[in-house]
Order: structure tokens, then sequence, then C-alpha cells
């Protein structure tokens, strides 16, 4: 059925799906992407790193329930249909996004604004949860037999392309507005944005028809009557979604959150890399590397997907360490000489009010310009306290700027991480979709996806800079979670994955 | 390569409730190591989350190695029509 699909039709359906799965990216990743400012509107001021800690760990909420996103979306889509379910994730992921946008800070309601942020983004885990499966079987069902992972790549490219949205509406939102303006309250505007997208897709999406797989289920009256009790209660399904979730989508998806997550959180926070900078690098390393997504599904039609997957993983967990210590190295500026240096503007001060009222935090800034044009700022931050006098910082490196040269090499080593992500997340759809028969598919597949890249994957900037802040750590320490997870999955796919693809999904 | 899949499923069983053990204990230590109240109830509730998520994931390695050794992934499904 779905081999006579004219091709016209398929770029339809393709990129009605890619456009609203694109949109939920965008959603569901600004949040990560501003961590660090929201970090600081959420909590106390004097709170420090436990601020960005637990950012984090809200951003890693919306990770973790979407499986629960996946069953209980992936049942409705299995029950009423494709399109209708993935136009009911559509509105509650802009809905929750755009409420986002609106809430008070820490100053204005205290606790309450990290615990309705949370809540928020819950739904957005919820509704991604069961917005990839449905979009991903849509598409395949749609796609003829020997181009499907070529077809569902163009769904895997949403990801990326969101999060490249995300990025460059931060960027140019900050730019317009400038630093402080942005820090203030100018971070709300990609949230608020996210409604005016929502609204579009919707509207394409209300003109697409059900999949034609499932209508013919549907019309023949084979649709599952209980698909979750159909996916795990049968030992058949129930070990496919296991073999699936270890031995493939588990390592895929901290592959994917290392290259384009933990990359950007580590050059901003580990690096004290400049905002705009770090931003920029991922930009260029995504611009470079996404339509590697379409050729590594493509190429999947050919060869199967399994060995460009490992192969992803694999050189992962060999390359991981090099690339991050190439990072440090080259932003390390504790070694400058005097002779390096092009010019020092003069030391700016700010003071904050501390909860207790009697202390202030007072912050010196100096900038300094180095003649090969890398710059960067020298701050500290000390303690004025009304009983104890001055209690010194220690002095910190940040805002740090690249030269040229260093500025395109670590734009080479995002480029390399995100084509192991290509490599891992071009075939996967096709992959799971050949997994699992049609009627209980996009609760099946949706599942280990998402405990995959929302569980292990979601928790790489957490589980890592938690690592990383542990006594005795480096700064490289925080590797050794996703190294481990990959290489973990490597084994267990070479071991237990067949390479063989199942040409006939339509039962 | 089935002998292989078979053995190994016996150490994806032992892998599950080893990992659980070792991020009990990490837990405990990271806890037992914090000095103010506000420091304490973070490192908990990063903790309860880390717990809370990886308790059911090992409880499915063990699975996953116990149908191994069963040696249901001998042969793997060449068609929707095998599940």
């Amino acid at each position: 059925m779905s081999d006579h699909l004219p091709k016209n039709n398929i770029f339809k359906v393709i990129g009605a799906s890619s456009l609203g799965t694109l949109i939920e990216w965008y959603d569901f990743y600004i949040f990560g992407s501003l961590a660090v400012i929201i970090g600081h509107q959420l909590f106390p001021e004097d709170a420090g790193a436990s601020a960005l800690i637990n950012t984090l760990a809200i951003f890693a909420a919306g990770f973790i329930v979407r499986p629960f996103g996946a069953l209980v979306f992936g049942r409705l889509g299995d029950l009423i249909g494709r399109k209708y379910t993935f136009l009911l994730t559509l509105v509650l992921m802009g809905g929750s996004t755009f409420f986002i946008g609106l809430i008070p800070s820490y100053k204005s309601i205290g606790y309450a604004a990290p615990i309705l942020v949370l809540v928020l983004r819950l739904i957005q885990g919820l509704a991604l949860g069961g917005e990839y499966g449905g979009a991903a079987t849509y598409v395949a069902e749609h796609a003829p037999k020997n181009k499907r992972g070529f077809f569902t790549s163009w769904i895997q490219t949403t990801a990326t392309l969101g999060l490249f949205l995300s990025l460059g509406i931060i960027v140019i939102t900050k730019n317009i507005l400038g630093a402080e303006t942005f820090g203030n309250w100018g971070w709300r505007i990609p949230f608020l944005l996210s409604i005016v997208l929502v609204v579009v897709s919707i509207y394409i999406r209300m003109k697409m028809h059900e999949s034609p797989l499932f209508s013919k289920l549907k019309a023949e009256g084979n649709i599952s009557k209980n698909p979750l009790k159909e996916s795990f209660n049968n030992k058949a399904n129930f070990k496919m979604v296991l073999l699936a979730l270890f031995g493939a989508t588990m390592g895929q998806g901290v592959v994917w959150y290392t290259g384009q997550f933990y990359a950007q959180s580590f050059l901003e926070n580990t690096c004290k890399l400049d905002f705009n900078d770090s931003r920029y690098i991922l930009l260029w390393g995504i611009a470079f590397a996404t339509p590697f997504f379409v050729v590594f599904g493509a190429w999947s039609d050919r060869v199967g997907r399994k060995w460009i997957m490992l192969s992803g993983m694999l050189l992962g967990i060999l390359f991981y360490r090099p690339i991050y210590q190439v990072f440090l190295d080259d932003t390390d500026y504790t070694k400058i000489e005097q002779a390096d240096i092009l010019a020092v503007t003069p030391a700016r001060a700010t003071a904050v009010l501390m909860e207790n009222l009697t202390d202030s935090l007072r912050t010196v800034s100096t900038k300094v310009s180095l003649k090969n044009g890398a710059s960067f700022n020298r701050v500290q931050t000390d303690t004025v306290s009304a009983t104890r006098g001055i209690l010194l910082g220690k002095e910190i490196i940040k805002d740090k700027v690249l030269p040229t040269p260093v500025f395109w090499k670590f734009v080479g080593l995002i480029f390399f991480q995100i084509l192991l992500v290509t490599m891992v997340y071009g075939p996967i759809a096709a992959f799971l979709v050949e997994l699992f028969p049609t009627k209980i598919r996009y609760t099946s597949m949706s599942l280990p996806y998402h405990i995959g890249n929302g569980v292990f994957g979601g928790l790489v900037p957490f589980i890592a800079t938690l690592i990383a802040s542990f006594s005795g750590a480096t700064p490289l320490s925080g590797l050794w979670y996703p190294i481990g997870v990959a290489a973990l999955s490597l084994v267990i796919g070479a071991i237990y994955l067949s390479n063989k693809r199942d040409e006939k999904i339509n039962d | 390569m089935n002998t292989l899949k078979k053995f190994l499923g016996l150490v994806w069983m032992v892998l599950g409730p080893l990992t659980m053990t070792f991020l009990f204990i990490q837990a405990i230590d990271k806890v037992g190591l914090t000095h103010t109240d506000i420091e304490r109830t973070n490192t908990i509730l990063q903790w309860a989350i880390i717990l809370f998520i990886f308790l059911p994931i090992s409880l499915g390695l063990m699975i996953f190695g116990f149908y191994a050794w069963k040696g249901e992934y001998d042969h793997l499904p060449e068609s929707s029509e095998e599940l």
C-alpha cells in the first residue's frame, strides 16, 4: 500500500510531520539552552552551583517523563490513530512552553517559581514522549520499503534543527536586547514565541490524512484493543522492547546528548566560554553536520541499520575524552604571559544584597584582551558582611572569546561529535519501525526510544555535571557516564541485534 | 554466538543489582559528605532522582539477561509476523 504513494505526497507527509516535530523539539530545548539564566531566575541568587544543578534536574525531569508520555499517547495513537494523537501533543507542548515564559521569578513568588516550571516541564516531557513515535511511525508507514531509512531520516533531522532554531532565536534575541535586558526578562521571548509556531503547525497538520496502514487496520477492524497489554504482556514483544533499549537506543541517546547538549554545557560552564561563542560554535557544527542524518539514513537502506549505529557509538567511546581534553587545554588562559596582553579595561564593580539583608555580594570584573584576538573577563566575587568584614572570593576567568583558528577548531570538534549523532540517530527510526508490528508500533517503539533518549540521554548533562562536581573528580570525569552507557549498548547491540531489514511492515 | 549470548545473559543479570548497589553506596556517601541543610536537601533530591530512574532500568537489564540466558535471543524475528 505504502509503495504506491506518489513522491510529491510523501514529501508533503514528511514536511507536515517534520514541521510539528521540529517545533516540539524547539520548545523542549529552549529550556536547556537557557539553563544558566533560568537558574538565576528560579533560585536564590546565592544558590551558586546548586542552582545550575537543580535547573538541570528540572530540565532532566522533562526527559524522565517522556517514556510515560510514550505510553499514554502511544496507546492513544494505536487506538484512535496517529493524526489526532500528535495534534494533541502539539497543543500541550506549545501551551506549556508559552506558560514557562510567563512564570514570575523566585524574587516574586519564591519556591513556587521552580515548582510551577517543573510542572510545565513535566507536561512538555509527556507531550514530546507522545510526539516523536507518532511522527516517525506516520512517515515510515507512508514510505516505500526500500527508502524507509531515507524518508524517516528527515524526521530525525528535526531534533537537531529544533536545537538549531532555539539557539538561533536565543542568540538573535540576546543580541537585539543586550545581555542585561535579556538576563532580566528577554529570555522569556523565545518561550512566548512558541505559541505562534505551534498555531502554524496545527494549521498544517489539520490538513493531513490518517496513516494508510492504520486506516487499513481500522477498516478491517484489526486495531489493537489494548496496545499496552499487547506490547508488554506479550513476551515476544517485550523482549524486543528490551533489546531495542539496551542494544540501540540507550547508546544512541547518550551519544546524541553528549554531542549536542553536554558539549554546550561543558564549553559554557567548565571552559567558561562566552555565551555567544559557545552557541555560535554549536550552530556551525549543527549546520555542517545536519545533512548527514539523511546520508546515513539513506545508506542504512542499502547496508542495514545496525553497524552504522554501532560505529557511531564506538567512535564516541574512543574520542570523547581526547576531544574534551582539547576543549580544556585550548581554553586554559591561566598561563597567559604579560607580553600576550593587548589591553586591560578598568575594573567594574557591582553589588547585590543577600537574603539575610545584612551581607552583600560584591563582584569586580576586569576585561583582558589578548594580541591573538582572544579576550576574557577576570571576575572576583567577595562577600561584604556587616559583622565579619570582607571575605575575599576566588578569582575566576570567564566569558572567554576564542581566537579565530581555535574557534574553527572547536567547530570541527563539535561537527565530529554531531556527525556521530547522525550515525546513531539517522537510521534509528527505520530500525525501530521495522522491529514492531503496525497495531502496537506507536506504543512499542516509543517506549525504548524515550527511555534511551529521554532517560539515558537526557540525563547526560545532569549526571555528568554531578559526577564532575564530586571531590577528587576532574572536569573530564563526567564523560565516564556516556562512555560507559555507550560501551554497554555497543556490546549488547553487536552481539544480540540483527542487521537484517524487515521489508514488510504493514502487518 | 548463541553460547556467548547465553552466558553474557548471566553478566547482565548480575550487572543490574550491582549497578543499583553501587548507586546506593554512592548516594549514602555523597549525602554524608554534605555540610549544610540546604546542601543535604539538594544532594538527597539529586540522588533520589537517579535511584528512582535507574531502579526499574536495572530490573529491565536483569529481565533482559534472563531472556538471554533462556535463549530467547538465539533467533531474532526476521519479519514482524514472527513477533
